[in-house]
């Protein structure tokens, strides 16, 4: 059994998932984790999938997906990933602003600077907003205050607007 | 907001019987996706279960409700008690309800749950804040209505979705509203 890491980009029309999950399918292997959305139009879906077959198979299998050239498919067997170490505080990053280059990188810079993970980031640029929302663990320790203190003083740099809210879950 | 003083005074010592722990099933268990039974809330089994749940609820961490399908049994059977959590406002303490329906919901809100029938995940949800809830208390089976806002309101409203068969991944708020859970408790 191994993991295949799988990309598909290009110009967007119905069909493309239900094409691309029927071959996977095909050839037996498990769909795990997945994600897909539209960027400025284009087609952008990532899977990682299970199972016995070869690169060069699924390659082969999903190779009439790219025929007509309006999409790009890559496979890459992937090895598994140990568990993420547990976080130390989950909180969401919120920043919208005029667009100008430069925000995201500033940005993350400061959450990697103490260390911290984004594990989901999703950026949209609409007419003159930019915007940009992330899921962000800050390792124990990391000084939440001290994050915020130097994302506002970036924010303020680049004249957008930043919040760093703690992600809170209700259990129920 | 005023809340009902019968369902704020009840408290499991009503039942009479001891409460037992049950063990907590875990999705993918159908038994979570099937829409519970009614029941006859009088019935001594329905009030043995209304004792196991409130047992169950007591020893899990954090825990501040806990629905029969949760425990394997597919009935409308619940319990709540948000007493002791920060985000509680006016709350009805530690009661029981049997076939329990929200009748009437106002001032959505929305806010990231967790489950412990669904370990890994939370999902932002979004539900009224106020809500008026009807069921029957087990035992006499009496019929109460109540009025349950902010932390009350939202647990109410998640138990009875799991009598219903429905978890809140059922509600997600949008294809990326579903994470990875990073924390357990």
């Amino acid at each position: 059994m191994t993991l295949h890491a799988i990309t598909v980009l290009g110009h967007d029309r119905p069909g493309i998932i239900a094409e691309t999950t029927d071959r996977l399918a095909g050839l037996g292997l498990n769909l795990e984790d997945s994600t897909m959305t539209l960027l400025r139009g284009h087609f952008a879906m990532t899977l990682i999938c299970a199972g016995t077959a070869s690169d060069d198979e699924i390659e082969t299998a999903l190779a009439p997906l790219a025929a007509d050239g309006t999409l790009t498919v890559t496979v890459r067997e992937v090895p598994a990933e140990e568990a993420p170490a547990p976080a130390g505080t989950s909180w969401i990053l919120s920043v919208h602003g005029g667009d100008r280059p430069g925000i995201v990188s500033a940005v993350v810079k400061v959450i990697a600077g103490v260390g911290g993970n984004i594990t989901d980031l999703t950026t949209r640029l609409a007419g003159e907003l930019y915007l940009l929302v992330a899921e962000v663990d800050l390792p124990a320790g990391a000084d939440s205050s001290a994050v915020e203190r130097d994302l506002a003083a970036v924010a303020a740099d680049l004249g957008v607007g930043v919040t760093l809210r703690a992600a809170e879950t209700d259990e129920l | 907001m005023t809340t009902n003083p019968r369902v704020r005074d009840w408290t499991e010592a009503e039942l009479g019987v001891p409460g037992a722990l049950r063990e907590v099933v875990r999705a993918p268990a159908p038994v979570l996706s099937a829409r519970g039974s009614d029941v006859d809330p009088t019935d001594p089994a329905v009030v043995a279960l209304a004792a196991d749940l409130v047992a169950t609820m007591r020893v899990s961490p954090g825990c501040v409700g806990l629905a029969a399908p949760q425990v394997g049994v597919g009935v409308k059977v619940f319990c709540v008690d948000v007493s002791e959590h920060p985000k509680t406002r006016e709350h009805h303490g530690t009661f029981v309800l049997c076939n329990a329906e929200v009748v009437s919901g106002s001032r959505n809100e929305k806010a990231r749950e967790g489950c412990m029938s669904v370990p890994d995940f939370t999902g932002d949800v979004k539900r009224p804040s106020r809500v008026v809830v009807r069921g029957q208390l087990p035992g006499t089976g009496e019929e109460v209505e109540l009025e349950a806002e902010a932390f009350e309101a939202r647990a109410l409203q998640h138990e009875i979705d799991h009598c219903d068969g429905l978890l809140f991944l059922d509600r997600a708020a949008g294809a990326h509203a579903v994470y990875a859970r990073k924390t357990y408790l």
